[in-house]
This record gives C-alpha cells, sequence and structure tokens, in this order.
C-alpha cells in the first residue's frame, strides 16, 4: 500500500469544506425567482377531510398559491409505490392501500400532508398556512400493532382487511417441529424492537425548478440516491420523462436510510413548481422529520429455540409482527421479511429455521429501511435468546456461542443466505480480549462491594450487505436491479474524475474512492476527483444505502479502472515500442519491465487524446464504464462486548468499557472505517437506554421533537475499543465486506445482555430507561 | 422592518429584516453565510452555534435584532486566509466529522469550551460541556478526540503569540 493507497488511513479531502462552512447542502441554494413552500399537515391520526378553505390564505399577499390533494390527483401524479413485492404465505400479494402524495380524502396519520402553500418566503408561507381552514371528520385510529389486528379494529384501508398486509413466512415449519419434539431444552423470548426516529441531522429539503421552455425539471434534493428518485418519479409518478427530469443530490447531511426514499414532498415541490412557474422550495423542521421521516424497526416477536442435551441448536422459530405505519414506503416490505428472517441464523449452526412475519398497518408515520434495516432487529432478538439460554443453562455465554458457530464455509443457512466467509471465534477471541472477559468476575465482586451492579453482555452478529446480486434480488420480489455504476475519465493533462452512482452523504467517498485509484495508478489523490449525486453527470445508480459502496460501488469503479489500464498499456506500449505484455504500471507511469523505458500517465493521456501516434483502430480518449452486479451478498460479522453498571437506587446505567472486534474484510481507509462503527454502536446504544418513537393510544405522536425523543449525546455515550479480524470476501476482487451498518446491528443486544445480567433479570425491553430498569431491578412496588 | 447593524466575522454589516427575523436566518437568508446550520426547531441540537462578543450562542435562540452593535463569529470567519483555526484541522485530522451538518456548530461550541476551561480538559468534560451538540454520525468518539488534541493545539499557538 502507498501513503495514500488502499489501507491507509488518509484524512478525508472532503473536509476542508465542511470545517470552513463551505458545504453545499439543498437548503442553502437560492434560485431566482424562488418560492416557498408550506404543507398543511393533518393533526389528526385518521379522519376524512370534509373541506379546505383556502380563500383567506390566497389572497394574503405574497401568497402564490394553495394547492391541494384533490388537484395533485386530479392532475395524475400517480400515488406512491412500494418497490418489493411481497407473497403471502396462502399465495395472495401483498396487500396495499394506495398513498397519495396530498390526501384528497382520507388522512390516516398525524403529519400527512393534505394542502400546501406556495409563497414569496418562508414565513409568509406559514402565515398564510394558518389562514387555510380544513374541516376534518375524526375517525378512531389504532396506533399500535395489537389494536390493529383485534377483530372490530378500525380499518385503515379497504384493500388489506384486518390491517393486515401480509402473512408471509420462510423456512420449514415440519423440519423445525421435529427439532423441538426431539429437543433436551428449550428456550423462549417475547421481546418488542422499539420504534426509532433516523434523524439525519440535516432535515429533508427540495428545490424543484421547472424549464417552461424545455419542458425539463431539475430537483435539488436530500437523497442517497438519486438516480433511483429520477426512475421513480419518472417512471411512477408522472412527473416527467427521465431525460427530462434532472435530479441532483449535492451534500446531504446525514441518511441513515430515511433518505433513500422519495417522498411525497418532492413529488409535490416538482408539480409544484410547473403549476406556478416559479421554483419552489421546501424545508422540512424537525417536527416535519419526526412526522413524515420513515421511521424504523417496530417489532412484536416471540421466539423459541431448541438444543439437544450437549446444547446445540437444533431448530428455532419465530413469530414476528411488524408494524409499517399508514402507509408502504418503498422498501418497508423487503425489511421485515428479506432483510431480517434471511438473518436469523446469525453465526449459528442452526440445521432448522421457520419464521412467520405480519405486516401490519396502524395510524402511524410509515416505517421503512433505518441504518441496518431488519438485520438489527434478526440480531438483537437472537443475541438476546442466546444469551437467555445460556443464562438457563447456567452456561458461561461465550461458551454456548462457540459450541455452535459456524466453522465451515461456504455454509447455506436454511433461511436463503450462503454464507462465504468468515471466523466467527477470532472475532469472539479478539473481544473477549480487548474487555478482560477472565477478569470480569473480579470485577463484578469489587464493584458489588461498592454497591453497585456490574454486568457483561456479548452481541455476535452478522450481516448481510453489497446488495445486491440483481437476478436472486429479482426472483425474491425485488422492483429493481442492485448493480452499481462507474465511469472513469482520464483528462488529457492526466487528471481523472471517478464519476460513480454511489452517493456519499458522510461516507468518506471523496477520498476511499480516490484511494483505489492511488493505489493502481501511483498518482496522489489530489489528481483525483469523485463526481457523485447528480443524474446529468453520472451515467446511473443505485445510490448508497446497505453498506453497499464499497463492495458494489467500488467495484465497478475498479471494473472500469481495468478497462482504463488495459487501453493506456496498449499507448504506452505502441509509444515505448514494446510489448502491450511487458507494460506495468508504478508511480504514475508506465514502464516497461526490465528496462529503463517508461512514459508517464499524462503523456499516455495526451497521446489518447491528440491521437496522433496510436495504435491501428484505437479509438481516441481514455474515458471507460463499467456495470457491476455482485454476485453474491457479503457477511460482516464481529462481537461486541459491554461492561457497565446499574446504580441500583436509580436505575441509571454506566459504562464502563465497551470493545467492538469486526471483520469487514479488507479495509479501505481503517480511519473511516472506524469513524462508520463508532457511529453505528452509538445509534445502537441510542436504541438500547434512549431512543423511542411514541404514540399515544389516539395515534398522536408524543416524541415529535429533540425535546421528547432522547437522542443520543456525548455524555450519554462511551468512547470505544475497536479491533478488525480479517477474512478477505471471495465475492469481490477488492475482498471489502462493508462497515456502514454493523456497529447499529451488533451494539443494543450487548447493552441490553450487560444490563440484564447485570439486575439478574431478564424481563427488559428497550429503551432500557432509568424508570424500567429500575422496575426491573425492584418489580412493580 | 429593521434595519439591524453588527459586525459579522470582521466586517460591518446591515441588513432590513423582519423584527420576528432569527439571527441564524439573518447569517443564512440574508448574508449568505449558509455554514451555520438548522438542525431543529427547538435549541436543542446546536448545529446553529456562533459566537456573540466571543461566546458561543445558539443563533437559532438569538432575535436578529437582539445581535445588533454585536461582533458575531461563525464558522466562516474562523480560520485566518488559508490557514484553519486549531479546532478544524484537529476535526479535519482525527476525523472528527462525517456527513458535516452539525460541524460548524460543533467547532464554534469547542472553541468555546476550551477557551472556558484552558487546559484543564479532560474526556469527561468535553462530553458533558457538548451536551447541547447532537451529532448523529460520529457517535462523538472522535469529536472528543479533535476538541482534546485541539485543545493543545491552541495553548501551543497561545504561547508561541
Amino acid at each position: 500500500m502507498g501513503m495514500e493507497g488502499i489501507g491507509a488511513s488518509v484524512v478525508r479531502k472532503e473536509d476542508k469544506r465542511f470545517i470552513t462552512g463551505k458545504g453545499r447542502y439543498v437548503d442553502d441554494i437560492k434560485l431566482v425567482g424562488m418560492t416557498y413552500a408550506h404543507f398543511i399537515r393533518s393533526p389528526h391520526a385518521h379522519a376524512k377531510v370534509k373541506s379546505i378553505d383556502s380563500s383567506a390564505a390566497e389572497a394574503m399577499p405574497g401568497v402564490v398559491a394553495v394547492l391541494t390533494g384533490k388537484q395533485i390527483v386530479d392532475d395524475k401524479v400517480g400515488n406512491l409505490i412500494c418497490g418489493w413485492a411481497i407473497t403471502s404465505k396462502d399465495g395472495s400479494p401483498m396487500k396495499m392501500g394506495a398513498w397519495p402524495a396530498m390526501a384528497p380524502e382520507t388522512v390516516r396519520f398525524v403529519g400527512q400532508a393534505v394542502a400546501v402553500v406556495i409563497a414569496d418566503s418562508k414565513n409568509l408561507a406559514r402565515d398564510a398556512a394558518e389562514a387555510v381552514v380544513v374541516e376534518y371528520e375524526e375517525l378512531p385510529a389504532v396506533a399500535d400493532m395489537p389494536s390493529a389486528l383485534k377483530p372490530g379494529a378500525p380499518q385503515l384501508h379497504p384493500e388489506a382487511p384486518g390491517n393486515v398486509v401480509y402473512d408471509w413466512h420462510i423456512g420449514d415449519e415440519a423440519a423445525v417441529g421435529a427439532a423441538f419434539s426431539k429437543a433436551a431444552h428449550v428456550v423462549s423470548l417475547e421481546l418488542t424492537n422499539n420504534r426509532l426516529a433516523p434523524n439525519a441531522m440535516e432535515p429533508r429539503a427540495a428545490i424543484a425548478d421547472y424549464d417552461a421552455a424545455e419542458e425539463h425539471f431539475t430537483l435539488y434534493t436530500t437523497s442517497q440516491n438519486p438516480h433511483v428518485a429520477r426512475l421513480v418519479l419518472s417512471a411512477f409518478y408522472n412527473i416527467a420523462p427521465e431525460h427530462k427530469l434532472r435530479v441532483i443530490a449535492p451534500d446531504v447531511g446525514g441518511g441513515f436510510g430515511s433518505k433513500i426514499f422519495i417522498y411525497p414532498e418532492e413529488m409535490v415541490a416538482l408539480w409544484a413548481s410547473k403549476k406556478v412557474g416559479r421554483p419552489v422550495k421546501w424545508t422540512g423542521d424537525r417536527t416535519e422529520a419526526f412526522l413524515t421521516d420513515a421511521h424504523g424497526r417496530d417489532h412484536i416477536s416471540k421466539a423459541e429455540m431448541a438444543f439437544d442435551a450437549d446444547h446445540k441448536m437444533l431448530g428455532l422459530r419465530v413469530k414476528t409482527h411488524a408494524n409499517f405505519g399508514a402507509y408502504m414506503s418503498l422498501f418497508s416490505s423487503s425489511v421485515p421479511t428479506y432483510l431480517y428472517a434471511t438473518l436469523l441464523s446469525g453465526q449459528y449452526n442452526i440445521p432448522a429455521i421457520y419464521a412467520e412475519v405480519m405486516g401490519v398497518y396502524t395510524n402511524t408515520t410509515p416505517v421503512d429501511a433505518y441504518r441496518g434495516a431488519g438485520r438489527p432487529e434478526a440480531s438483537y432478538l437472537l443475541e438476546r435468546l442466546v444469551e437467555t439460554a445460556a443464562r438457563q443453562f447456567k452456561m458461561d455465554p461465550a461458551e454456548l456461542r462457540r459450541k455452535n458457530f459456524i466453522t465451515q464455509f461456504p455454509h447455506q443457512t436454511p433461511v436463503i443466505m450462503a454464507y462465504d466467509t468468515g471466523d466467527f471465534n477470532a472475532s469472539l477471541d479478539a473481544a473477549m480480549k480487548a474487555i478482560d472477559y477472565a477478569g470480569f468476575p473480579a470485577r463484578k465482586a469489587a464493584a458489588k462491594a461498592q454497591g453497585k451492579l456490574r454486568g457483561i453482555g456479548l452481541s455476535c452478529y452478522i450481516e448481510a450487505c453489497g446488495i445486491a446480486p440483481s437476478k436472486a434480488v429479482g426472483s425474491l420480489g425485488a422492483g429493481v436491479g442492485l448493480w452499481e455504476s462507474a465511469e472513469i475519465r482520464v483528462n488529457p493533462v492526466g487528471t481523472i474524475e471517478v464519476l460513480t452512482g454511489s452517493h456519499s452523504h458522510g461516507q468518506g467517498h471523496e477520498t476511499t474512492f480516490c484511494q483505489l485509484i492511488a493505489d493502481r495508478l501511483g498518482v496522489p489523490i489530489s489528481q483525483v476527483s469523485i463526481v457523485h449525486g447528480d443524474t446529468d453527470k453520472v451515467q446511473f445508480g443505485m445510490g448508497t444505502y446497505g453498506s453497499r459502496s464499497a463492495a458494489v460501488g467500488l467495484t465497478a469503479i475498479l471494473k472500469a479502472m481495468e478497462k482504463v489500464e488495459a487501453k493506456a498499456k496498449k499507448i504506452a506500449a505502441h509509444a515505448l515500442e514494446a510489448s502491450e505484455g511487458d507494460i506495468v504500471i508504478e508511480n504514475g507511469e508506465f514502464k516497461v519491465t526490465g528496462t529503463d523505458k517508461s512514459i508517464a500517465l499524462p503523456m499516455v493521456a495526451l497521446a489518447a487524446y491528440t491521437a496522433h501516434n496510436l495504435p491501428d483502430g484505437m479509438e481516441p480518449g481514455l474515458k471507460e464504464s463499467a456495470f457491476y452486479d455482485p454476485t453474491n451478498f457479503t457477511f460482516p460479522a464481529g462481537t461486541y462486548i459491554c461492561e457497565l453498571e446499574v446504580d441500583q437506587a436509580t436505575g441509571k446505567t454506566s459504562f464502563v468499557n465497551f470493545v467492538a472486534a469486526d471483520d469487514f474484510g479488507r479495509l479501505i481507509n481503517p480511519m473511516i472505517v472506524e469513524g462508520q462503527v463508532h457511529g453505528g454502536l452509538v445509534q445502537g446504544i441510542g436504541q438500547a437506554l434512549l431512543e423511542h418513537a411514541v404514540y399515544d393510544g389516539n395515534g398522536q405522536p408524543v416524541t415529535a421533537s429533540f425535546m421528547d425523543y432522547a437522542m443520543p449525546r456525548a455524555d450519554d455515550v462511551p468512547s470505544f475499543k475497536l479491533s478488525h479480524t480479517t477474512t478477505l470476501c471471495p465475492g469481490n476482487p477488492l475482498g471489502v465486506k462493508g462497515c456502514g451498518e454493523a456497529g447499529a446491528i451488533g451494539a443494543s443486544a450487548a447493552v441490553i445482555n450487560a444490563i440484564t445480567d447485570a439486575i439478574g433479570n431478564n424481563k427488559l425491553e428497550m429503551p432500557a430507561t432509568p424508570d424500567r430498569v429500575w422496575h426491573a431491578i425492584h418489580g412493580n412496588a | 422592518m429593521s434595519t439591524v447593524k453588527l459586525t459579522v466575522n470582521g466586517k460591518a454589516v446591515s441588513a432590513e429584516v423582519e423584527d420576528r427575523t432569527l439571527l441564524v436566518h439573518l447569517l443564512r437568508d440574508h448574508l449568505n453565510l449558509t455554514g451555520t446550520h438548522v438542525g431543529c426547531d427547538t435549541s436543542q441540537c446546536g448545529a446553529c452555534v456562533v459566537h456573540i462578543d466571543g461566546r458561543a450562542v445558539k443563533s437559532c435562540t438569538v432575535l436578529a435584532g437582539q445581535a445588533a452593535g454585536a461582533n458575531v463569529t461563525t464558522i466562516e470567519g474562523i480560520a485566518k486566509g488559508d490557514e484553519l483555526h486549531p479546532m478544524q484541522a484537529a476535526f479535519r485530522d482525527n476525523h472528527g466529522l462525517q456527513c458535516g451538518y452539525c460541524t460548524p456548530g460543533m467547532i464554534m461550541s469547542a472553541i468555546d469550551i476550551v477557551h472556558r476551561h484552558g487546559g484543564q480538559l479532560d474526556e469527561a468534560t468535553v462530553r458533558e460541556e457538548l451536551e447541547g451538540n447532537i451529532c448523529r454520525c460520529t457517535g462523538y468518539h472522535n469529536i472528543v478526540k479533535a476538541v482534546l488534541d485541539a485543545a493543545g493545539r491552541m495553548k501551543v499557538a497561545q504561547a508561541a503569540e
């Protein structure tokens, strides 16, 4: 590895603009003649829209228009789609109600838009919105799954009787039944996975600009995947054909999944910009983010595991209810099915698995992918179940895990996934060593002497990343291919532009992707630019989510790079009068191996563009592109161990130590990888201790601001000790697996296992607030 | 509407604003200083922190009119030309930022923390002091490292002056 090549902790190129206040986020952009949108949102969880009187608002100075749900439906803007078709057990397709961008007749969650005010300034739009009178007829609402599934419960959509979207299953029910019938031990657990609000720090925003002369739209938006946004807006929402719609996702302030989806506000901004003939800007506030950004998690599950007399796992049975909120968001259907149940084998050799998942409508904000998407739910369930088993068997939880680890690869699980490689003992050993696991009993005793309850908790997670082989996901119902594309342009002066369909919103692609080029060509990363986030510049892309950008996006760049190198070698060989096979690339030069003859990259590039002396028949130029479709998922895995103390008097938890040992395959930039792990761990810890999106019985959200929803702050969380074990991913030439979600997938079980270990009571739900922990210690008396 | 005159990043500026205008919107919308961000509506997240007369303040809690006559410094005003402020450099060198959205507020708060505590900073103090700045990307680990690193750099810089 060179100073800036693969494996080097290169300081980020993109940082200069962010630390000097020169980042360019959507809300920083102003267009000439721009108007401002303010949405009028339902205060009710379920209601009929009886009438909307906008006459007073429209008469106010500076108000350009008030547009309603009826108008957007009349103009044939398409309903929002769900892009992954799931089939129920009985063979029936999933049952979806229509989701118009603004509600013309019925609102089904608090915050659903019914109208929008367009005005000359943000304040004028807000003021005018106050003057719009919406008359609602309230309907009974259901805010949680048990209520929604009761006979006679209020119904959200006529298309989905009983509020059930689907009743899906995976695995071999009979084999699992047989496993349980011969089991020596059965361990069971009921648990919920708490609903979370993703809360990227930059609220969503959109600016739509319609050019009437060209019949062309430009959309600036906070998106993790601008090409997918263009595709969906074009193919399903009737906004404009793709060549008449440019989507730009400039600097984006975090996503965590919530900015994958195409939301009503972008659709309305585009539609409205054409209607009013001026650019329309919408910038969400934090409460709008709580009300309308897709939430995450929200499962209720029952799990049972069968063991033989030697504590070997025989079978796993899981029944999960997954809350989808009021409408099916873009990828929501896949999250509690193919992104969840397929990971229920964890790191373990479980011969038989059967999982049933029922998707449920409630009068709440739609739920979709949030960092980890399905995999945190699987990991939390399994790792709490295994910990419960160890306590039931009075066994060391590390030993029970080790006894059941998969050690032979490839390994076919009973739930689709074929793990390609891994070394679960290595990451468990590394984590146990880092936290001095052997010394824990003495530390626990010392803490007890001081009146503190100390606990230790393990979590051995596995996830599937690098989503995904297009053919495989297509056969499972996905509506899109999940390849990635790249283009490399070597300019005549030898500088290089890499155009990628991945999108960076904190991941550091502008640095790590350059590191690959530096590694291959030996040029400094200052000579390389990464271009992303603009459908007019980049040929296509599926965007960034599911920890896919290194495994899929960077591999696409590598494939394009190989084509560039092959052509450049031909040009160099021709110029040096050597054989193409004798050309090697070193430090930015093309050398004839075993001689002192060489030609520098800029001269090769110049030769490609002057075209004065190219090999016969060769096209001028030095620019290549590639599409890369992965052959399998990648399987990052690792062990997290949390050691903490609980104050018996208050129920407050204090971290003593938190260690992580991850296997991400090859690391491109260890500094950036560790940053991703830190962030993921804190999101997992946030879920375990603090975060919970709560509704009252009428579907009113009671956590719709940072005053009410407990975000992890600096003094809530510890510093971390990280280490890496390595098995190279055989599925891609770089050997990378992906690191973006691991922390959020593995951390929550480690925390809860540690608390329940400390307090000696396994009945504890997330978030484990001091109140809940206190009650778990002292009972409800 | 009122005319508000103040000094921003060393320059005298004047703007015609509605009386209800917040300082953060004066900076962003009228002066095009978009490095100061808005991340919440409740003065919780700290993305909008600037310095008013040398003290870190959430610019979403201050009316533009209240800043009349004040000396305001924003993230755009702390580097000396091409030379980064030690806190900016420490954030970069310690990978104390990812998406960059909370970063300007973090840096402005962190400078104030170092000023107030001088050389007496430790991890626990930094974590407690950063309570009013929310980051969703970094898990704070590298932000804390950056602030401690910058505290050392700022001491050296001060000693050299």
